[in-house]
């Protein structure tokens, strides 16, 4: 029934999680409307430290606005509207008088197009610390150092980190963003369809580069891709529209990535994953 | 004034036009384009050759000596020179810009970003009605109300605080380069408002996203992000408005005095090189007194033409920055 090539990436896969799960993030009962569009209805959603879950689901279920909704960027657009709560480290940040900068700051965000700014790779790079009030020159020289390296990009630019970050090819750019990302060091990294825009080759260096980031980071990954999924992510959440007439989409099945792949409850989840989603 | 049409002019490559046409046309297109921007680099080189041309007398009269003295005596000794006037167009121009950039911008800025939406729409169409009220308007209405109520108390004020300042010396006149000044600013304003509310409208969300999700505040997403990643455009809006200020002509004939004072404090009456020309061509008796005339003119085109060229070189530098990127 499976695709043979998600099966063996199953198998081969060493898992290095811990035994007892530490709970990052929590989703709970969250809806997200945009003005009278409930986009996600009722979603509940743990999210363990150190790890990465993978949201999949159909184009238009809802993946990028629960995505969104994680570190607020929601907040943006005009007319949307939030219900439920989601918890980082056991504290809500849908309450008034969070304070929304911090919480960007403790989880990053890397988009499904790469948006460098228009300014140098060390200024890219360097643009989070220096809110953050470093402007030391020695501290941010490491810190561009580490966070390039971290992103696996270090190599490649490490003699030209005064052009302009738009010079880099695409999936290198995705990289420099990531690295970005990085430097201000956020808890929970959240990532978009980070390699849709990208091929083959560069897909694979932003995959490996998750295997290792999740060492040090929580990483939740939204992707269209199966394959991706069954290859990267630790834990998977199925999203679907829940009620064809409303078009609201919810995580209808939420378990290890083994299971939801090799294993899934719910028939809608094997029909996806075999690719029998019509 | 057509602003949509100002802003698609305003970028367009004036060096190596043609070659870029020729790559980019195609067939009877290609070969329309190429004359029409052949007739337009014609136009600009038969104006400068015009000028040049008719002001033979009194170039060849007073030489360079014409920028730098202060005579204008048609009646008796015949003598001319512009300093007076290049004074007032630029002390005017320079007030109007130092007044006008922070409130345009920051006009914009609110527009573009802060604003909550049932405001925008409203307030950006004022913004834009204002750019296309005619000068002579603003003329109306800055003898008639704008320097009784506002320049003659705030000249007042000046000259009581700063008067010891050979820029802020008395006596107080209502018509002064101040009131031109300010007048112009006024006018530039929605100019330099309206271009670059656009500018930063066409930025793409994924920087403001980018930003704010690095943890940057709204001000510095819009200060760190925005006016940098806008630069080349938003000069292009306050070139724009500069453009307007050396030129206007009508409204600053109305309320700057138009005496030969030869002082610099802004609170007296001053006269600019387009008020001089409208207003003493007519009487223009004499053929060195023409020719005086139109070398001033001479003057102002060619500042217009270096002060583009600076602006270009300046925008094209700041464009390739954001190589790749330009969004005009
Ligand atoms: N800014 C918005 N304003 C109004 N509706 C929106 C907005 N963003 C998304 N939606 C709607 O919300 C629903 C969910 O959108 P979302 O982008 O979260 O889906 P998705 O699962 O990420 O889809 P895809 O896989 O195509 O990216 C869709 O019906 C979409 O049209
Ligand atoms: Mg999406």
């Amino acid at each position: 029934m499976l695709m043979t090539s998600q099966v063996s990436f199953l198998i081969n896969k060493k898992h290095e999680k811990n035994d007892e799960k530490t709970l990052k993030m929590k989703i709970e009962n969250l809806s997200v409307y945009y003005r009278n569009f409930r986009a996600i209805e009722m979603v509940n959603l743990p999210i363990y430290a150190q790890s990465i879950t993978a949201i999949i689901g159909p184009s238009g279920c809802g993946k990028s606005t629960l995505l969104r909704a994680l570190n607020r960027m929601n907040d943006l657009v005009p007319g949307a509207r939030t219900e439920g709560q989601v918890f980082l480290d056991g504290m809500p940040i849908y309450v008034p008088n969070v304070d929304v900068v911090e919480i960007r700051r403790r989880i990053g965000m890397v988009f499904q197009r790469p948006n460098p700014f228009p300014k140098s790779i060390y200024d890219n790079v360097a643009y989070g610390p220096r809110l953050l009030g470093i402007h030391s020159r020695a501290k941010l020289d490491e810190i561009v150092e580490r966070s390039l390296l971290a992103a696996a990009l270090w190599d490649e630019v490490n003699d030209k980190l005064d052009q302009s970050g738009l010079s880099l090819s695409g999936g290198q750019q995705q990289r420099l963003c990531i690295a970005r990302a990085i430097a201000i060091q956020p808890e929970v990294i959240l990532m978009d369809e980070p390699a849709s825009a990208l091929d083959p080759i560069a897909t694979l260096k932003i995959e490996e580069l998750m295997g290792a980031l999740k060492k040090a980071y929580t990483i939740v990954i939204v992707t269209h891709n199966m394959q991706q999924a069954a290859r990267v992510s630790d834990y998977t959440a199925m999203m679907m529209l829940s009620d064809q007439a409303e078009r609201s989409g919810t995580v209808i099945e939420f378990g290890e990535t083994e299971q939801i792949f090799l294993n899934p409850k719910d028939k809608r989840t094997e029909d996806y994953v075999t690719g029998r989603f019509g | 004034m057509n602003l949509a049409l100002q802003k698609s002019e305003l970028p367009a490559p004036r060096i190596g036009v043609i070659r870029r046409l020729w790559d980019h046309g195609d067939g009877s297109y290609r070969f329309f384009l190429v004359v029409a921007s052949l007739l337009l680099i014609g136009l600009v080189m038969a104006i400068g050759y015009e000028l040049w041309q008719n002001s033979a007398l009194s170039r060849h009269a007073f030489g360079w000596k014409f920028l730098t003295t202060s005579d204008w005596d048609p009646a008796i000794e015949n003598k001319f020179g512009a300093l007076p006037f290049i004074l007032g167009t630029l002390m005017t121009s320079i007030l109007a810009l130092i007044v006008a950039i922070p409130l345009s911008i920051g006009t914009a800025i609110f527009l573009a970003e802060l604003a909550p939406d049932w405001l925008r729409q409203p307030l950006g169409f004022l913004v834009e009605l204002l750019a296309a009220v005619p000068s002579v308007i603003y003329g109306l209405w800055g003898l008639f109300v704008f320097i009784p109520v506002f320049v003659r108390p705030a000249a007042q004020f000046l000259n009581r605080e700063f008067g010891f300042l050979p820029l802020f010396a008395g006596p107080i006149f209502g018509p002064s380069r101040f009131a031109a000044g300010i007048l112009l600013a006024i006018m530039v304003f929605p100019t330099i408002a309206a271009v670059s509310r656009d500018v930063l409208r066409a930025i793409p969300n994924s920087q403001r996203e980018a930003a704010l999700a690095m943890g940057a505040t709204q001000w510095e997403m819009i200060s760190q992000i925005l006016l940098p990643y806008g630069g080349s455009g938003l000069l292009g809006a306050i070139i724009l408005g500069l453009g307007r200020a050396l030129g206007e002509t009508i409204a600053v004939t109305m309320v700057i005095g138009n005496n030969l004072d030869l002082s610099i404090s802004l609170l007296h009456p001053g006269y600019t090189m387009a008020s001089v020309i409208a207003n003493e061509f007519t009487e223009a008796t004499s053929d060195l007194y023409l020719q005086a005339l139109i070398e001033i003119g001479l003057i102002l085109f060619a500042i217009t033409l270096v002060i583009n060229f600076i602006a270009r070189l300046l925008i094209w530098r700041l464009a390739r920055q954001t190589k790749g990127e330009a969004h005009l």
